[in-house]
């Protein structure tokens, strides 16, 4: 229900109708001085928007982009001026990395305060030039609504990301006339080039070991079946970044799983070994090439994504693609032939069994001890395939990436590209009010430390979300870094914290219980899943667990890290 | 290796940081930004002279052309391309070099726009290079202060950048 007739009222009141006339159901905040206007409206729009009141603004940034991630939708995030619009940076810097489409709305002191360091005014604006898509300063009330409108045409536009408009409290008290508006629309998209896409059919027809390459450009569209449709025509193996997670069904012949520097062996090895690679909606991070002189020296690239930048960015394709992802895709498809490549199948068919092989032997090593791959084991026995699962930054979450399976998109939460500590509860918190079902957050005990006030909210608001904490008592990440590059001096990374996450949990409100075997996991996990809100489960696993394999830093497939004999 | 791209923007609050702050942040070099109104006053076209090769030259015209208020990016070929700066320099003015000031200011049809006793200020126009060699000319005889205005450029002939299409 929105505004449907020309109306006098109050910038405040603008906002609310045009996030309503947006199609915005869920908002995020924490309210403050200078949104007080704002909050007024929504307080009065509550059967109209729900508002989800969050324990810090950082919370309330994870919470909107968790929310996006899961539905596709602009995310909405609103803070105060000062401490409230900086609280948000880390956020919106997530946001960025990750291309999540956000529209963040600050209030800052009334524009005859601005400049003269008034109480809690920062130059927002300012802060967030280098990390969103681009962002506001509204100073005339009678262009709010149109900025906003177009704040989510940029956001959700091309390759999505955050935008910011920044409202000075005078401009929320002034009158103007609302003219109401439809769902903004999307920008035009460039029409890729018949040569381009008649030359990566004829790159696709010449290649004998064909890698499709899947990431958070190509996750959100449903182009799993496509994707899997033309690896199985043209005989070519899938992998995926982190970002691309959950595009593919886990079910899939050809899908390998997550490449680079923690990836599958068999994914990076197939990278690696490739004849050609089609990169769709991928931008060659460093974390998934490695060294990028060493990267698929052997290979052609066809890279098709919604971003020209991202062409040659970093690495230099043979044919680069620009407009729509899936009808490139598809006009692509159309014009491959079927092909058979045995060699290429035995081939990847070979460094599967040989990944098969080392984690069954680690697997055998660990005898009966709780290893990350037996929990995951047990979460995906009982998850089914709606299951969201959201994760904060280190171990645990390259853990999840390798081994929890997925059976539809836009179930994995996770922030790859800023590697955001803290990111997890927040993020669950927004996709269990999108999914409107069941979260699982996987944690660190070092992450979630980090932002463990959210558990605030999720008791407020009984979000059912399954807290996996997996606690080792160190800084897992940095410290497997610190046993290979640093001569296993583990400066800062030994927390020997006395936190009881139980007692926390049921500090906030919430219910914990401690699993230390397998089974105490699986019983609890069976609770977690059956119970209606926050739940929490402190697990242990040993401190040297490694994440493998490993590519190091700035290295290439060749010098991949499979096993931990002899490292630690 | 050096470029010259011509940048058609919006004439909006910030616009300027947004650019500068992109080459800040992608850690491409500026050697020289020049900005002004065009004939419509809701545009402003910046000419930005860069060093780097063609994958340096190709990224930052592909992410200048991501930023929202950036409306068109054109690379002005060398040769292709008429480009003039503008110099002031103020030299001292003294009985040895009045006259060596005033024969050159001849030669590169400078113009002296300000004399006192105690110095000349001398007006140039040209290309970098020309401008370049009258700084060499002048530096001898006793630079006080200088100020250019960096690289303006305009494609020559049927090379044109103007608000169509926009």
């Amino acid at each position: 229900m929105q505004a449907e007739k020309n109306e006098r009222m109050t910038g405040a009141r603008i906002v609310i109708e045009t996030l309503i006339e947006q199609g915005v159901t869920d908002v995020f905040g924490y309210p403050g001085g200078q949104v007080l206007n704002i909050y007024d409206e929504l307080y009065l729009a509550r059967d109209r928007i729900n508002h989800v009141l969050t324990a810090h603004e950082q919370g309330a940034s994870h919470a909107a982009d968790g929310y996006s991630r899961v539905t596709g939708k602009v995310g909405v995030v609103i803070a105060t001026s000062g401490p409230g619009a900086t609280n948000l940076v880390t956020g919106i810097a997530t946001a960025m990395l990750d291309s999540i489409p956000m529209v963040a709305i600050t209030g800052n002191v009334p524009t005859g305060l601005i400049g003269r360091d008034s109480f809690q005014e920062v130059n927002i604006t300012g802060i967030t030039m280098p990390i969103t898509k681009h962002n506001y300063f509204v100073s005339d009330v009678r262009e709010l609504a149109d900025t906003i409108r177009e704040a989510f045409t940029i956001a959700k536009s091309g390759r999505p990301g955050p935008v910011l408009i920044d409202i000075p409290k005078d401009v929320q008290t002034a009158v103007t006339e609302f003219v109401p508006g439809g769902v903004s629309p999307f920008y035009e998209e460039a029409v890729v080039s018949e040569d381009d896409i008649e030359r990566a059919a004829e790159l696709i027809n010449a290649s004998e070991r064909p890698y499709i390459y899947v990431g958070g450009g190509a996750a959100g569209h449903g182009m799993g079946e496509a994707i899997a449709k033309l690896a199985e025509k043209t005989d070519a193996y899938i992998g995926c970044t982190l970002m691309g997670l959950s595009a593919l069904p886990d079910s899939c012949g050809r899908f390998l799983g997550m490449q680079g520097m923690h990836g599958h062996y068999a994914s990076s090895m197939a990278n690696g070994e490739a004849d050609l690679i089609i990169a769709l909606g991928v931008r060659f991070s460093d974390r998934a090439t490695g060294n990028t002189a060493k990267y698929a020296k052997g290979a052609k690239i066809i890279q098709i994504d919604a971003d020209q930048a991202e062409i040659n960015k970093n690495v230099r394709v043979d044919v680069g693609l620009i407009g729509n992802i899936v009808d490139a895709f598809e006009k692509i498809s159309q014009r491959c032939r079927a092909a058979s490549h045995p060699e290429w199948r035995r081939t990847v068919e070979e460094f599967r069994a040989e990944e098969r092989r080392t984690a069954d032997a680690a697997e055998a090593a660990s005898g009966d001890a709780l290893t990350p791959r037996k929990i995951f084991d047990i979460i995906n026995e009982m998850k089914d395939g709606d299951t969201v699962i959201a994760t904060d930054v280190g171990q645990h979450q390259m853990w999840a990436a390798q081994y929890v399976s997925f059976e539809r998109t836009r179930r994995f939460v996770s922030s790859g590209g800023l590697g955001t500590m803290g990111y997890g509860l927040g993020a669950a918190i927004g996709a269990a009010v999108a999914s409107g079902d069941r979260t699982v957050l996987i944690t660190g005990d070092g992450s979630f430390g980090m932002n463990c006030n959210e558990l605030a909210t999720a008791v407020s608001y009984n979000i059912p979300v399954v807290i996996v904490v997996m606690n080792n008592g160190v800084l897992g990440m940095v410290r497997q870094w610190q046993t290979l590059f640093y001569g296993k001096r583990y400066s800062n990374t030994v927390l020997g914290r006395k936190t009881d996450f139980v007692k926390l949990a049921e500090a906030f409100g919430a219910e914990g219980r401690r699993a230390e075997t397998a089974d105490e996991f699986r019983a609890a996990f069976a609770e977690g899943m059956a119970h209606g809100g926050p739940f929490l489960i402190d697990t242990y696993i040993d401190k040297d667990e490694f994440v493998l394999p490993m590519l190091p830093p700035g290295g290439s497939v060749d010098e991949m890290i499979t096993s931990k004999e002899g490292l630690i | 290796m050096r470029a010259v791209i011509a940048v058609y923007v919006e004439n909006k609050y910030g616009v300027l940081a947004r650019v500068a702050g992109l080459f800040m942040r992608r850690g491409f070099n500026i050697d020289s930004l020049t900005v002004g109104e065009t004939d419509d006053p809701a545009y402003s076209r910046m000419t930005i002279v860069i060093n780097g090769d063609e994958n340096v030259r190709e990224q930052v015209m592909h992410q200048l052309m991501k930023l929202h208020n950036v409306k068109k990016v054109k690379l002005l070929e060398e040769g292709r391309a008429v480009e003039r700066e503008l110099l002031l320099v103020k030299v001292k003015n003294t009985p040895e070099n009045r006259a060596e000031i005033m024969a050159a200011a001849e030669i590169y049809r400078a113009k002296i726009i300000d004399y006192t006793t105690a110095s000349m200020c001398v007006e140039v126009t040209g290309e970098p290079s020309k401008i370049r060699a009258f700084i060499d000319v002048m530096r001898p005889l006793g630079i006080v202060e200088i100020c250019r205005t960096g690289v303006v450029s305009l494609g020559r002939g049927t090379s044109i950048m103007d608000r169509s299409d926009i």
